[in-house]
């Protein structure tokens, strides 16, 4: 394969994806079915929904003017199973297998629109396209570009929608070091949790001379709560591929290895055969695209460890070792898997590459606020109306994200707070409901952006309870190699049991908080640094709460089981 | 060490049971690095990690049985105890959590009488709690052998068991 083969089967490829790009069918199929096939609308049963459409377009002959496409998430999962009908992009929600020959006998052989399937947002608005909907009307996609829009898996659809043209681009027209000072320039940061500059990582690399270089894509997703990169390795594979080599040649690394966690299998499943889709067309293995540069990758699936996220971990892991992190320096760019170069980026911030490449540093440095530039996707969920996966730009604030775009909070209730970065972060109160979502921002207020899990809690929900829920899962998953998190996170959630149950003291939340400072200050990777991170910011913030527990044995949110009384205040007797 | 690459992923993935764990031992004969793939691929093809195999794994990839036996414990995907028939895969993540997964929680556990890592004495069900599993969309969720089955609640625990036969 060289370029200009490559560039033939795009226009190929452009000329069968017209209909969905918004410029007219240029072939035989005049109308495209897009079923989401995310996980989420999966649980609801898409499947069903998809060999239904197939069975009805067969049997009405309309298979051969209609195309029916499986795609990654949309993104909305709330609204799942999703169904879109190109062109017009039209979105139908709660799409059951009953409903499929309504939308065939109305919409692809009358062009009558169902629209009972269509969103209705809050106000009663119908919105019947992907552009009209609340959900989608304040994204700005990048990341997920491709998710929901093309079928994952077929090499020819990610080439229609610019796929391998940024590979094409730096390997006929920049030289390694170029690549590394675009990134450099985009402000790109780890989208991960830590937010370090990317292309600096990139060039710390490059730096260290080598017989062997790694690149590494970390696909160990453990947040709970979040599931963008879920979204994407299964949604958009190529893309990832993509970037990955683009890093191998900008860094001089030749091998890749992609890690993705046990639970996703349909990201695996699509991530290996988009691989094996490049090395068919030539574009991993020997000589890509006629340049002289050679990359190839290997998929490691985890076994179930969420320390495997941490970066030394995950190395030891790939290595076939107990995935234990290791004290760093050195760090992976000089001595990472094998003890060679490495460099590993998170799953979203693989995603940004080739746009970036693209469009240009400057493009990707405007969107954005401050130092936090460019796009973040923040995975809704929790007591919010249209739980799913948002991408929107950094800066963006909290309450345009839960109201504009989440539909506010379900049944009705009333916003408490939000729980940004999983088990590693903090939460927002209300006081703080306009405030900016930024690497900066949040850490201002004690939390992080984190991986991007963004849970809406309300009323009902006691943070005490929520503080010890993410406790438990970091207690439990650490890994016991360092004393610290090992024996810290056991004496803090044993403090949490006790308050939770109404037997806890005052000087408790004492010391909880100078057990939450050590280990903070102590432990060996990032997880123990951050375990203690909810305890400390729900201590900030709602204070009273527990001392409701502790003081007046009383749950506010009525989530704790308190069996003890609260003792009568001694009478004074004069 | 490095360069593990399967370069047969499909002949391998065309292979069940034994033969596929035997063609696996071949492939990575003498590279330690390859541990997780055969302990994973005796996971998935026996359900746990019988002792015999592990000394076999041992032995074929050169290393000593702690190591072997340090990442069997290690990760929580791999099993030394036969698994029922069905696996229960309780999602308690954040999303779960909140939208009331401990009250799934306590109605499996009455229903089944086993505690989560425990499967029940006819070896029909296994329970686990998994964090996230993606699908915070469809909170509370839980997944039986892969079926995913949404939105459960303490009152449709013991139907959606019931069709397990």
């Amino acid at each position: 394969m060289n370029t200009e083969v490559l560039n033939i089967i795009r226009e190929q490829s452009k000329k069968a994806l017209a209909a969905r790009l918004g410029e007219g069918s240029q072939d035989n199929f005049q109308k495209h079915v897009l079923v989401c096939g995310g996980t989420g609308c999966h649980s609801s049963g898409c499947q069903k929904v998809y060999d239904k459409m197939e069975e009805t377009l067969k049997a009405t002959g309309l298979d051969e003017s209609i195309k029916l496409i499986q795609t990654g998430c949309m993104g909305a999962c709330q609204l799942g199973p999703v169904v879109m009908v190109y062109p017009g992009e039209y979105h139908y929600c709660h799409v059951g297998e009953d409903d499929v020959s309504e939308i065939v006998e109305k919409h692809l052989k009358n062009d009558e629109l169902v629209e009972r399937l269509f969103y209705t947002n809050n106000d009663g608005e119908l919105q019947p396209t992907m552009s009209e909907m609340d959900f989608y009307r304040r994204q700005q996609k990048i990341a997920l570009r491709n998710c929901g829009k093309i079928d994952p898996t077929s090499f020819e659809e990610y080439l229609a929608v610019d796929g391998f043209k940024a590979l094409e681009k730096v390997l006929t027209s920049m030289k390694p070091q170029e690549v590394i000072d675009v990134i450099k320039a985009s402000g790109l940061r780890g989208r991960g949790g830590a937010g370090f500059p990317t292309g600096v990582k990139w060039q710390f690399m490059a730096d260290n001379e080598s017989d062997e270089k790694y690149v590494i894509c970390n696909g160990d997703e453990g947040d709970p709560g979040a599931f963008m990169d879920n979204a994407i390795l299964t949604g958009d594979p190529f893309s990832i591929i993509e970037a990955m080599t683009i890093c191998g040649y900008a860094t001089g690394a030749t091998k890749g290895y992609a890690y993705i966690r046990l639970e996703y299998p349909l990201a695996i499943k699509n991530f290996r055969l988009a691989l094996e889709a490049c090395r068919k067309n030539g574009l991993l293995g020997e000589n890509i695209l006629d340049s002289g540069f050679s990359f190839d990758i290997e998929v490691r699936e985890g076994a179930g460890a969420f320390v495997c996220g941490e970066e030394t971990a995950l190395m030891a892991s790939i290595e076939g070792k107990r995935g234990e992190p290791r004290p760093r320096p050195p760090f992976p760019a000089a001595s990472g898997l094998y003890g060679k170069p490495s460099n590993i980026n998170n799953v979203e911030t693989w995603a940004n590459v080739c746009p970036i490449i693209l469009n240009g540093p400057e493009w990707y440095a405007n969107i954005g606020v401050g130092k936090s530039k460019g796009t973040k996707v923040f995975a809704l969920a929790g007591k919010i109306v249209n739980a799913g996966l948002v991408e929107v730009p950094m800066g963006i604030s909290l309450k345009e994200v839960v109201e504009e775009i989440g539909g506010g909070i379900a049944d009705g209730k009333a916003f408490k707070a939000a729980q940004t970065g999983g088990p590693s972060g903090g939460c927002i109160p209300i006081d703080y409901y306009e405030t900016s979502l930024d690497y900066e921002t949040l850490a201002e207020l004690g939390s992080i952006v984190g991986s991007g899990g963004l849970i809406i809690t309300d009323e009902d929900t006691c943070m005490v309870d929520l503080a010890k829920f993410y406790l438990t899962f970091t207690q439990e998953e650490s890994c016991g190699k360092c004393t610290s998190c090992r024996i810290g996170t056991k004496r803090m959630l044993e403090i949490m049991d006790r308050i939770t149950k109404g037997l806890g003291t005052e000087e408790d939340l004492a010391l909880l908080e100078e057990l939450a400072y050590i280990v903070q200050q102590t432990a060996l990777c990032g997880l123990g640094q951050t375990a203690p991170n909810p305890i400390v910011s729900t201590l900030q913030y709602y204070r009273d709460e527990y001392l409701a527990h502790i003081i007046d044995k009383e749950c506010p949110a009525g989530v704790c089981d308190i069996k003890v009384k609260k003792k009568a205040a001694k009478k004074i007797t004069a | 060490m490095a360069g593990t690459t399967c370069t047969c992923n499909c002949s391998v993935s065309n292979l069940t049971g034994e033969a596929k764990i035997e063609h696996l031992l071949e492939l990575y004969k003498g590279n330690p690095s390859a541990l997780i793939v055969v302990l994973s691929a005796i996971q998935t093809e026996l359900g746990y990690l019988p002792k015999d195999w592990m000394v076999r794994v041992a032995e074929e990839l050169n290393m000593p049985l702690t190591d072997v036996y340090g990442a069997a414990t290690f990760y929580a995907a791999f099993s030394m105890q036969p698994k029922g028939k069905y696996t229960i895969n309780l999602c308690v993540g954040t999303a779960c959590y909140v939208k009331g997964a401990p009250e799934v929680q306590a109605a499996i556990e009455k229903e089944l009488g086993i505690k989560p890592g425990e499967t029940t004495e006819d070896r029909k069900f296994s329970f686990n709690l998994v964090h996230c599993i993606g699908a915070c969309g469809i909170a509370p969720v839980m997944t039986i052998n892969g079926d995913v089955c949404p939105k459960v609640t303490k009152d449709t625990v013991a139907e959606i068991l019931s069709k397990y036969e």
